[in-house]
């Protein structure tokens, strides 16, 4: 009986498995008070009601990036859908630096979407564009739109249109499920790629967006594989003895650096992918792990703890001794470049705990960016604006996300289970 | 977490240490464990039910028994803790230890996997590899006492498998620990 009530509910599971894993939302945490103030008036509808509401999801985008503050809709005095109907004093009397207006028609399955957008104090339009759109497709022509605003405005590329990866895990003991998911950059149209009950970890992105790099325990032994997203196809890269851990891809995809104990203490190696090839690249008698490349794939930096407690180490692949980068306090870790290679992000424990802190290259200076509990697993939007990580909130295990400044800050929890090990994609298109 | 790396040595001084206790008394009991200041007998073994232990359901008053019956059973406690920042064997688990010892010493075709673990705290990579150290410590303890390396597999699961939820000293001190799994 208990076997059966056991299965049944497994069933039950896998049945409600979309439903239960409810997407995770977004709660804005700290906002920036010098954020630029920019009205998204809701797109008018010619024809039936769309399931999304695109003004809605591009207003969400730039309120969450840190960098714009969204007029509030009832705060609106009008809601012209082009610029031709736009009255300047209007929005200059709110504020409002810029003002996006748009119109959205449906023909058949196709949808189009007509959007502009105006500089307010010049009076004048800066962007006009037609997309055109499938209804299932309405929340990635949303983001699209709010990459084109970002960067009209910015003359920073927007990350909107990316993916995050990141593991969740529910239960305790020996009854823990874990399951490597797959999610929009908001958190929205979240899917599985892998479940298991043994441990899943360090989720990393090819540079191409196409393909997952993760330590799996299954078997109850780590092993690196490499997943493809679309198919869900893999392969099994490694299995050594002892730790297989920490998969980062070469910038240019063809090789991971990993940490590995096969020769007896944690080192960092790199393999060719194609032929498997190994290269041992510390040798220490400490723990060295953590790798991750450098935007030009010349150097490495790792966490190593040779003096005494984990701080962060370069070595140029090309020879020559590791090169100590961090001396701020006795715990930095889990360092990763930012995409313009002059700072790093990491895990820096000070009087606050572990917080997830920038530094500059050039001077050393380190900055805690999070104001979190228990901050850890940094991963950067790959156009340097925000980086997310994972914090807890009671006693669960959530997503944070803040700005490379430190200025804005939000939360992206989940219906239940713990969520962590955020991975944020390179630019999908 | 951090561990030391001196503790690394300190663990292979305890072993090496208990190893002269017991090649000078010939035996693998307790009693040889007299002079480390965790007590004779069994009441050496009355740390374990102290403490951190409810995750493991069984422990207080049955290492005396592993002990006895080291030569055919596999000993009941399967689960050691450590301190915070420690990979260096507890006085009071050093029994716990002995036992495995002679239990895989006399059961050459048994075969251990010894399974590192650490509290939340910190990153989960490099806690990973300071859970291999761990149990790593726990592996040089055994091989010192002659247990064949061939018979101890290491696997490190770092934070990933807590016995125990929650961001508080008495969860953190349930989960650094290495569990024998046979």
């Amino acid at each position: 009986m208990r076997v059966l009530l056991t299965s049944c509910l497994a069933a039950l599971v896998l049945l409600c498995a979309p439903l239960a894993q409810a997407e995770l939302t977004i709660d804005i945490t700290r906002g920036n008070e010098e954020a630029t103030p920019i009205a998204v008036v809701p797109f008018a509808e010619d024809g039936a009601e769309l399931p999304q509401d695109i003004a809605q999801i591009v207003a969400d985008d730039l309120r969450r990036s840190g960098y714009f503050a969204p007029l509030e809709r009832q705060n609106m005095f009008a809601q012209p859908s082009s610029s031709d109907e736009v009255t300047y004093g209007d929005w200059q009397a709110l504020d409002t630096r810029y003002l996006v207006v748009g119109r959205v028609s449906q023909e058949g399955g196709n949808i189009s979407i007509r959007y502009e957008l105006m500089d307010v104090s010049g009076e004048s339009r800066m962007l006009g564009e037609t997309v055109t759109t499938k209804l299932n497709q309405l929340r990635a022509a949303a983001h699209y739109i709010s990459d084109q605003v970002f960067e009209a405005i910015t003359d920073i590329r927007g990350a909107f249109s990316t993916r995050i990866a990141y593991v969740t895990s529910e239960g305790v003991g020996d009854n823990i499920q874990y399951r490597l998911m797959v999610a929009d950059a908001d958190g929205h149209n979240s899917h599985q790629a892998l479940t298991s009950n043994e441990p899943i970890m360090s989720p990393a992105w090819s540079p191409d967006g196409n393909k997952l790099a993760y330590v799996s325990f299954e078997g109850g032994r780590p092993g690196i594989y490499v997943q493809e997203v679309s198919s869900g196809r893999r392969v099994k890269l490694t299995s050594f003895e002892g730790l297989n851990s920490a998969p980062a891809w070469s910038p240019d995809g063809r090789r991971l650096a990993m940490t590995l104990s096969r020769d007896g203490q944690p080192e960092i190696y790199t393999m060719d992918i194609a032929t498997r090839d190994l290269t041992r690249i510390t040798s220490a008698p400490s723990i060295e792990t953590e790798p991750a490349w450098a935007p030009d794939g010349q150097s490495l930096i790792y966490t190593s703890d040779r003096s005494g407690g984990p701080q962060i180490y370069r070595q140029n692949l090309n020879g020559g001794s590791p090169e100590r980068l961090t001396y701020t306090g006795n715990y930095n870790a889990r360092a990763q470049f930012a995409p313009d290679g002059e700072s790093l992000f990491l895990i820096h424990k000070g009087n606050n705990g572990y917080q997830v802190a920038r530094q500059d290259l050039d001077s050393g200076r380190l900055v805690e960016l999070s104001d979190a509990r228990q901050a850890e697993s940094p991963s950067v939007a790959p156009n340097g604006t925000m980086v997310i990580f994972a914090t807890q909130q009671g006693s669960r295990g959530v997503l944070g996300a803040v700005s490379a400044d430190g200025r804005a800050s939000f939360r992206l929890p989940a219906a239940q289970g713990d969520v962590r090990e955020p991975a944020w994609s390179p630019f999908l298109n | 977490m951090q561990l030391k790396p001196y503790a690394r040595s300190l663990a292979v001084a305890f072993s090496l240490a208990f190893v002269a206790g017991c090649s000078s008394t010939g035996g693998t009991q307790e009693g040889s464990m007299s002079g480390s200041g965790s007590g004779s007998g069994t009441g050496g073994t009355s740390g374990v039910g102290t403490g951190q232990v409810s995750g493991t359901g069984n422990g207080s008053g049955l290492n005396g028994g592993a002990g006895q019956m080291a030569g055919s059973r596999i000993p009941e406690t399967r689960t050691i803790y450590f301190a915070y920042d420690s990979d260096s064997i507890r006085p009071e688990f050093q029994s716990v230890l002995n036992a495995h010892a002679s239990f895989l010493r006399n059961n050459s075709s048994a075969s251990v996997v010894l399974q590192g673990h650490t509290d939340e705290r910190g990153t989960r990579e490099y806690n990973l590899a300071l859970g291999e150290r761990r149990a790593g410590a726990v592996e040089e303890f055994l091989s010192v006492q002659g247990v064949s390396p061939s018979q101890v597999e290491v696997v490190s699961y770092g934070e990933e498998r807590p016995a125990a939820r929650g961001s508080n000293e008495r969860a953190y001190a349930q989960n650094r620990r290495v569990v024998f799994a046979y």
